[in-house]
């Protein structure tokens, strides 16, 4: 696939705003500046990156909680995301919700109900409303390995192959599900595998590869929108934290760790920026330098925003309140 | 006797009952190797082995499911929802299954659902959850809350040797915050008694799991002008212990319901339609529930200190009430 050189940028861009933004994360829920748990995509920030930049402003996403680069790429601003981990009025859900639980319909960005591959049948239901409406959008969904053990996964893969509706279902396998190693929670090699029970095709990528990520979406998007259907892409990828940023993850050998630390998908890009000759050193450091203002401004405007007042919480319970 | 942790006595009676009873299994995600989210089976894995401490797919229905049709072959297994919150994606099994299975057709399922409830982590809507409300109107299940190391030991036991599906709702914010001293023997708390924790004359509070604490520190500050609470603690919550109840509002005649659940339809609509029905003669003043609003928990600290119920709720209402 020919990627141009602004998309590819735009590629690097959010894999490090990606990467920077969590590390900023992480550092606050280490202060205890942040409240809750603090979960992140490091090391797989490629998968969320390369699929939501594939696709077409007024399609739709239902992202899981590793998909930060996901929000970013689809438009919800730095400001936005730091100021919702801080529970400010500013974020994302004004307070209602914390870090990536969240959503913005005008975004097409559906809000991840931590219930894993909930949103797997929602995501083939905004397809259905598509095809039925003879629209050319397509919904991607995408869920951790280990949640397509569950019903919903598996109920919203039969839905989708049967109707045919434009959907790609994403699947980031980081090989742990928490504690839980892929080889106890299937009996498969690869995810992939699942696809074949309901006849929808499938694709395995190097979920560290940006460049593979990407390409491969554009192309399930492009089948999704020819109206021949659903298309699984599996990305093979490892959780490089623990679980949640409290989690030291010592069920996780150290050697595989170090194995896909040199597989970094954010070295890995810049790699191949340079050696194709698509951008220079120079031109990456600036970027870079231009993602850290950005994560301190947004830092900065999170910090000054209000947190919401404590009635607030009786708001917004009905759309049609009565 | 011995000074334990919330969490330590109920790590203890599935420690014991896996011991005494090798048909007690247990069945969950990370609870295995892992030791369990909040470590509640840490060390299990070594000690029982695999089968006995099964790390389950993530599965919710699938392995509820599981443990209903081991149960139906005489097993006892114990599941755990990584938190309560999840319990949703078992509804069916619970409700359907599990809970009708004896009444249709004389299956007897004794399996217990641990479920780690209540706010306590900022966990928002998702990890944060009191979901007992949803399985109030479900005939043939059992429910309890225990409040204290104590209760937490012997009822699990009790819901254990219990020959119905029992769930377990196990509170995060008592985990390690709570200690106290439990008999070194063997003991069980009977199912469907509640309990007086603290005599009062003038008002019941009635009440169950974290909120016990509360009710207690209300106690105390209403104790200095005068309104003596008493703390009821239902303990199990389906059935609920009508007489346990009743005996205390006879004695007092006034009743708080307090409870960390969201307000409509749940433990407080039941026990204040009880006490109408059956002890309007005895009441001497307004029946009061405080809860949580009828709202998903919120994230914002403000928010969330705003939708949990207080001391000086409990405080507020009491003087209301003693008006009367
Ligand atoms: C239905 C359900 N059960 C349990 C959980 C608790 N939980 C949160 S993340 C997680 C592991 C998820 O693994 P996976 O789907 O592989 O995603 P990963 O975290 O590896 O990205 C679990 C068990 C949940 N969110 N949803």
């Amino acid at each position: 696939m020919n990627i141009e050189k602004k998309d590819l940028l735009q590629l690097y861009y959010y894999l490090k705003l990606t990467r920077r933004i969590e590390d900023r994360v992480t550092a606050l829920y280490r202060q205890g500046r942040i409240l809750g748990g603090a979960w992140t995509s490091n090391g797989m920030e490629a998968i969320s990156v390369g699929y939501a930049c594939a696709l077409e402003k007024n399609d739709v996403i239902a992202p899981y909680f590793r998909d930060m680069g996901a929000f970013l790429a689809r438009g919800i601003t730095p400001k936005r995301i730091m100021a919702q981990y801080l529970g400010k009025k500013t974020g994302v859900t004004g307070g209602k919700e914390g870090n990536v639980h969240a959503g913005d319909i005008n975004l097409g960005v559906l809000g991840f109900p931590s219930h894993l591959a909930d949103n797997y049948p929602v995501a083939v239901g905004v397809a259905l409303s598509f095809k039925i409406r003879g629209e050319r959008r397509v919904a991607a969904a995408c869920t951790g390995e280990g949640g397509t053990s569950r019903g919903d996964f598996h109920e919203a893969l039969n839905m989708a192959s049967v109707w045919k509706v434009p959907v790609v279902f994403i699947c980031n396998n980081n090989q742990y599900a928490y504690s839980t190693p892929v080889r106890i929670q299937m009996a498969i090699k690869d995810v992939a595998e699942r696809a074949v029970a309901y006849a929808i095709p499938s694709e395995i990528v190097d979920g560290n590869d940006v460049v593979a990520v990407y390409s491969a979406a554009k192309k399930a998007y492009d089948r999704a929108r020819a109206g021949d259907g659903p298309t699984f892409i599996e990305c093979k990828t490892m959780r490089m934290h623990g679980h949640s940023e409290h989690d030291a993850a010592k069920y996780v050998p150290r050697e595989l760790l170090e194995e896909w630390k040199k597989k970094d998908p954010i070295i890995n890009m810049e790699r191949y920026l340079i050696s194709n000759k698509v951008s220079t050193e120079e031109e990456l450091v600036n970027i870079d330098g231009r993602i850290k203002k950005e994560i301190e401004e947004a830092e900065e405007f999170a910090e000054k925003s209000p947190l919401p007042e404590g009635k607030e919480a009786l708001e917004g319970v009905y759309a049609s309140p009565i | 006797m011995a000074e334990v942790t919330y969490l330590e006595a109920i790590s203890q009676a599935l420690d014991e009952e896996m011991t005494r009873d090798s048909n007690v299994f247990l069945l969950g995600e990370d609870i295995g190797y892992y030791g369990g989210a909040f470590r509640v089976t840490e060390g299990f894995y070594e000690k029982f082995g695999q089968w006995r401490v099964i790390d389950t797919p993530l599965s919710e229905s699938g392995f509820t499911g599981a443990a209903v049709g081991a149960a139906l072959m005489g097993m006892r297994p114990v599941v755990e929802m990584q938190f309560a919150d999840f319990i949703s994606c078992a509804f069916d099994q619970i409700v359907n299954v599990a809970a009708k299975n004896f009444y249709r057709w004389g299956g007897k399922t004794p399996i217990v659902i641990r479920a780690p409830f209540g706010d306590s982590v900022h966990g928002g809507a998702f990890h944060s959850q009191c979901p007992e409300g949803f399985f109030f109107n479900v005939p043939g299940l059992k429910m309890v809350a225990p409040s204290n190391p104590y209760d937490a030991k012997g009822l699990l036991k009790a819901s254990i040797r219990d020959d119905d599906p029992v769930i377990y709702f196990e509170h995060k914010f008592l985990y390690r915050r709570i200690k106290g001293n439990i008999p070194d023997e063997d003991y069980v708390v009977p199912l469907g008694k509640a309990k007086v924790v603290r005599e009062g004359a003038d008002i019941s509070v009635i009440t169950y799991s974290a909120m016990v604490h509360v009710a207690l520190e209300a106690a105390q500050v209403l104790e200095a002008e005068g309104i003596s609470l008493e703390v009821v603690d239902l303990r199990t919550l389906l059935p609920l212990d009508k007489n346990g109840i009743y005996d205390s509002v006879k004695k007092t005649s006034k009743a708080i319901i307090l409870y960390e659940a969201t307000r409509t339809g749940g433990v407080g609509a039941e026990v204040a339609a009880l006490l109408s029905e059956d002890m309007f003669d005895h009441l001497d003043g307004p029946l009061i529930r405080i809860s949580a609003p009828d709202t998903p928990v919120p994230y914002s600290p403000p928010m969330e200190e705003f939708y949990m119920p207080r001391v000086e709720d409990v405080v507020k209402a009491a003087r209301r009430l003693a008006a009367y």
